[in-house]
């Protein structure tokens, strides 16, 4: 039986990790390629790295971060932020990430999910979806970190993006989004039951009943995660072990 | 010396990666000479089989990589690598593999509409018979897998490990020198690891 994935999150500006992350037991916390060791022998199913970063400069230094950590883990490992046109996708790729996430660009241009899932697999090809519940009680889709509403319905851009060859679907719930009272359960669902592709629900972890609801209810495939990983409140090894005995179907770390 | 095979298809230096830091060497490449060279050959890949099985041909590969296993060469497939070992496959039109292995790649189609395509996580390897590459991994251990086919094994001796998704998912499968794994060893944490090493051990 396939089992559910525990996602930690990191974003990444100048090469390296923004704060937000306290562990004592990791020497160095801001250093992107310790922190994904660390994440990785705790037993995380992947990594996501997202570059915060503006300029040019700092986007080759994520590269540069990207291919250290290809390196390091043997797990499978996402990255996101900045990416605009294929030739974003094959650098990300180039530097060793296994799957590439696309959100802002893609509702600007749809092709570029097309495009780059017929040139690289959609297995490849991620569709991170910003939302939050409209007053017409739909859920739109919006950008700029929850600045600008399309307008565009949540649930139809996750399916368009399905049929254009995303191959995964990460679903932010802004409304959840780091105020810890629990992933979005309706939207979450909703997606998950319109698409054939997974759903990766994020936005709103707070406390381990949180996964156990968004990958149950809320029918996800898997739960992404970054202040309750970073800040210690939810160590990845007691999530899973908690998970396991609620018949969640997971991966446990290999002991010895 | 490990070759891997470099015909132009996905994200082959993760594989490398995980050589490295396992301490074993490796060289990406798609020359003769190297595969001639070398000590064990892996076949790795993502993407379509058509595009794969037309580059391998166009490199002229198919009768050096022939010629390799039958002299008792080991081999790894990885993923659409493994799928290649097999006799043909259907992925859109019907293409002839290389035949180290004998069976069919199958799309999957599964009655339980819960269950999604690609059959994309991590799964659990169930055992089917011991051999030198299962050493120190368990039953229940997971691997990460990405794929939309599957082979259909025409013996089931040939089968090693699988994974269930509502069928028995062919997981690692092994005819005589040439072994095949439908999940990504080398994104598959101590697991995969431990395949890789027990793959390069076969013959040190």
């Amino acid at each position: 039986m396939l089992s559910k994935r525990i996602i930690p999150c990191l974003d990444v500006r100048n090469g390296r990790v923004v704060k937000g992350v306290n562990f004592q037991n990791v020497a160095d916390v801001d250093d992107p390629v310790k922190l994904a060791r660390f994440y990785s022998e705790q037993g995380a199913d992947e990594l996501v790295f997202y570059d915060i970063t503006a300029s040019n400069e700092g986007r080759n230094i994520f590269l540069d971060v990207v291919e250290k950590v290809a390196k390091e883990i043997s797990i499978p490992f996402t990255v996101g932020g900045g990416i605009r046109e294929v030739e974003d996708f094959h650098k990300a790729l180039a530097a060793g990430a296994d799957k590439v996430s696309v959100n802002s660009a893609a509702v600007k241009n749809p092709q570029l999910i097309k495009e780059a899932s017929l040139k690289y697999g959609k297995q490849c090809v991620v569709l991170s979806i910003d939302c939050k519940k409209s007053r017409q009680g739909n859920w739109t889709v919006f950008l700029n970190g929850g600045r600008i509403d399309t307008g565009k319905d949540a649930i139809a851009w996750a399916k368009e993006g399905e049929a254009l060859g995303a191959g995964e679907i990460v679903l932010n719930s802004m409304d959840a989004d780091g105020v810890k009272t629990g992933f979005h359960i309706p939207i979450t669902k909703a997606i998950a039951e319109a698409v054939q592709v997974p759903v990766v629900a994020s936005g709103g972890a707070g406390t381990k009943e949180h996964f156990l609801e968004v990958l149950t209810t809320g029918k996800a495939d898997a739960a992404l995660a970054a202040s309750v990983f970073h800040f210690g409140e939810i160590l990845i090894p007691d999530l899973k072990e908690y998970l396991y005995n609620n018949e969640i179907a997971i991966r446990r770390v290999k002991h010895g | 010396m490990i070759c891997i095979i470099d015909y132009g298809v996905g994200n082959i230096k993760s594989v490398q990666n995980a050589f490295d830091r396992l301490g074993y060497e490796s060289k990406l490449s798609c020359r003769k000479e190297d595969i001639e060279a070398c000590s064990h050959i892996v076949l790795p890949g993502v993407g379509a089989f058509r595009d794969a099985v037309a580059n391998l041909q166009k490199s002229g590969l198919v009768d050096c990589l022939t010629e390799n296993v039958q002299r008792g060469k080991p081999l790894l497939g990885i993923c659409l690598g493994m799928q290649l070992l097999f006799t043909k496959s259907y992925e859109d039109g019907v293409y002839d593999g290389l035949d180290f292995i004998q069976g069919e790649i199958v799309p999957f189609q599964l009655q339980d509409a819960e269950k999604k395509v690609p059959h994309m996580g991590w799964n659990e390897l169930v055992c089917h018979r011991e051999n030198p590459i299962c050493r120190g991994v368990v039953e229940g251990e997971q691997v990460y897998f990405v794929h939309s086919y599957y082979a259909q094994m025409a013996n089931d001796a040939d089968l090693i490990y699988s994974a269930e998704y509502e069928i028995d998912v062919p997981a690692v499968v092994n005819h005589g020198n040439v072994y095949g794994m439908q999940f990504h060893p080398e994104k598959s944490s101590q697991t995969g690891e431990q395949l890789l090493k027990n793959f390069v051990e076969l013959i040190k």
